[in-house]
């Protein structure tokens, strides 16, 4: 509530970037139906970071192919600057979740993060340097020439989020992205996701089921409760930026949201 | 040191089989089995090069264009067919009608409707192993993975991207293997459609050999098909193994982990 009168007063006019408004999907029709998603409803504005967390098999995914376009909603809707979504936004990227099979496997490294640039119609060098930096971003400049099945399991996430780097979206909508790759590379991929947030102004929506990780990325944590699924509640988080990876996590503020979301997540539905 | 004694019985084998056959007919007075010397004397007076020009050429030349239509019809139908899965549904029984007949037994029909000529052969060639392909190149399609279709859209893949750049490599391990199959088929039509007709190409001459007890000819008509097929297979794999050397690779690094 407080939240809302507060968006509202700073940007009066403007329609938020990514607005979901009772979004609802379920498959099949009559008594038979399964419904997937109940009612969601939430906002991300532009250069904010909102996680979406929730217990596994809530339905996250599902939410994310609505918003990707890749399917449509069967009530309610997801709008982009006031437009509704309808097939896939041209100014999203996505990185799924089962990175080993959205990666193409006939590419090298380099040439899967240029597939989707190729349409663009962008001067060489820009290729170039969109690949080099999102390569460099990720720390597998090495590994350019590399075929996917080559890599490890967290190389080859961290190839699918430079492919989406690479493509330099406005909005980027991530899948459980860092669940496979080791702690350290986990927090290096998390403090990237805030840099480029912050160097593209770019908005980022992150589905995890790690809270901890919620709380450290976000600006606002929607958490979502099952079976179908809902919003529990949506969590404004104000840890102080920059953020860091030992002094963010060691603030009591961050233990309290911690602690907040947690017990939602727990709470017997 | 497994791989170098296998390749060592790959080579060795045949060898020593030929050298075999060469020792043990030496001297036969058999009339259908003579000895390998005069059936490569044979072979050499025949293929090497009187007939090459006039039959073995024009043999491949079927072989090749014949195969070449096959798998172009075949990618492409089955492009078609996987794409508009409702026309899928629709022409499935009637290809698996066909597909069912054996290819040689199509052979009598486009003789009565297209006559004896070289048409005639390439499309009995053609028609015959269009299927394998086409089969492969829907299934493989069908079980493109749906995450790389849904990574397409996403990324807003152009038609023609997603159908070059994505669905046709993803496809390709498949469709090869019914090309292989293909090649196969389209190799015992050509002999099979030479056998109508005017007596021209290496099955035509083997089997007038044979109907004019020339026995020796016709043994190296039959080593020359041999040399052929054996040839037409090993260039086949070769591409197959430039082309998917991807898929090969990851297999291969599947395996061993």
């Amino acid at each position: 509530m407080s939240h809302e009168a507060a968006t509202t007063a700073k940007r009066p006019a403007a329609l938020p970037r990514l607005d979901v408004k009772s979004l609802a999907k379920s498959y099949g029709t009559g008594s038979k139906a399964k419904v997937i998603i109940e009612d969601l409803t939430f906002t991300v504005e532009t250069g904010e970071v909102v996680c979406i967390v929730g217990p596994s098999g809530v339905g996250k995914t599902t939410l994310l192919k609505c918003l990707a376009g890749l399917q449509t909603a069967t009530s309610g809707s997801a709008a982009i600057d006031g437009r509704v979504i309808d097939g896939p936004p041209r100014e999203m990227a996505l990185v799924f979740q089962d990175y080993n099979r959205s990666l193409m496997p006939w590419l090298t490294v380099r040439k899967n993060l240029l597939l989707p640039l190729r349409h663009l119609k962008l001067p060489a060098a820009e290729l170039r340097e969109r690949c080099d930096s999102a390569l460099e971003a990720v720390g597998l400049t090495h590994a350019e020439h590399q075929y996917p099945w080559q890599l490890s399991g967290g190389m080859q996430q961290r190839v699918a989020i430079a492919r989406a780097l690479a493509y330099r979206p406005e909005i980027l909508v991530m899948d459980e992205p860092f669940a496979s790759v080791d702690a350290q590379t986990r927090f290096d991929l998390e403090d990237l996701c805030l840099k480029i947030r912050d160097d593209f102004n770019m908005t980022i929506l992150v589905v995890t089921h790690d809270i901890d990780e919620a709380v450290y990325l976000s600006d606002r944590v929607v958490v979502l409760g099952s079976k179908p699924a809902r919003v529990l509640k949506t969590i404004d988080l104000d840890l102080p930026r920059p953020r860091d990876q030992i002094t963010t996590r060691s603030l009591p503020g961050f233990a309290q949201q911690r602690t907040e979301v947690l017990s939602l997540i727990k709470r017997p539905a | 040191m497994r791989k170098t004694l296998y390749l060592v019985l790959g080579i060795g084998t045949p060898v020593i089989l030929i050298l075999a056959w060469f020792a043990v007919s030496a001297g036969s007075t058999d009339t259908f089995f003579p000895p390998l010397s005069y059936i490569l004397e044979r072979f050499q007076a025949l293929w090497l090069f009187a007939h090459f020009q006039s039959d073995i050429l024009v043999s491949l030349l079927n072989l090749v264009i014949g195969f070449a239509l096959a798998s172009v019809i075949g990618v492409g139908l089955g492009f078609v067919l996987a794409m508009l899965p409702k026309v899928g549904e629709y022409l499935d029984p009637v290809i698996h009608f066909f597909r069912s007949i054996p290819p040689v037994a199509l052979v009598p029909i486009f003789v009565a409707l297209i006559g004896f000529g070289v048409e005639m052969r390439v499309t009995s060639i053609a028609m015959a192993a269009v299927f394998p392909t086409l089969i492969a190149t829907v299934d493989g399609l069908r079980g493109v993975d749906s995450t790389l279709k849904d990574v397409s859209a996403v990324y807003r893949l152009s038609t023609r991207e997603k159908v070059l750049g994505v669905y046709l490599p993803a496809a390709g391990p498949h469709i090869a293997s019914g090309m292989q199959v293909s090649l196969q088929t389209a190799f015992v039509v050509m002999i099979a459609s030479e056998m109508l007709g005017p007596a021209q190409g290496i099955g035509a001459m083997t089997l007038l050999a044979q109907q004019s007890f020339m026995i020796a000819d016709m043994w190296s008509g039959i080593l020359l098909l041999g040399v052929i097929g054996f040839a037409a297979n090993m260039i086949f794999e070769l591409g197959r193994r430039r082309l998917l050397a991807w898929y090969i690779g990851s297999r291969q690094l599947a395996k061993a982990s």
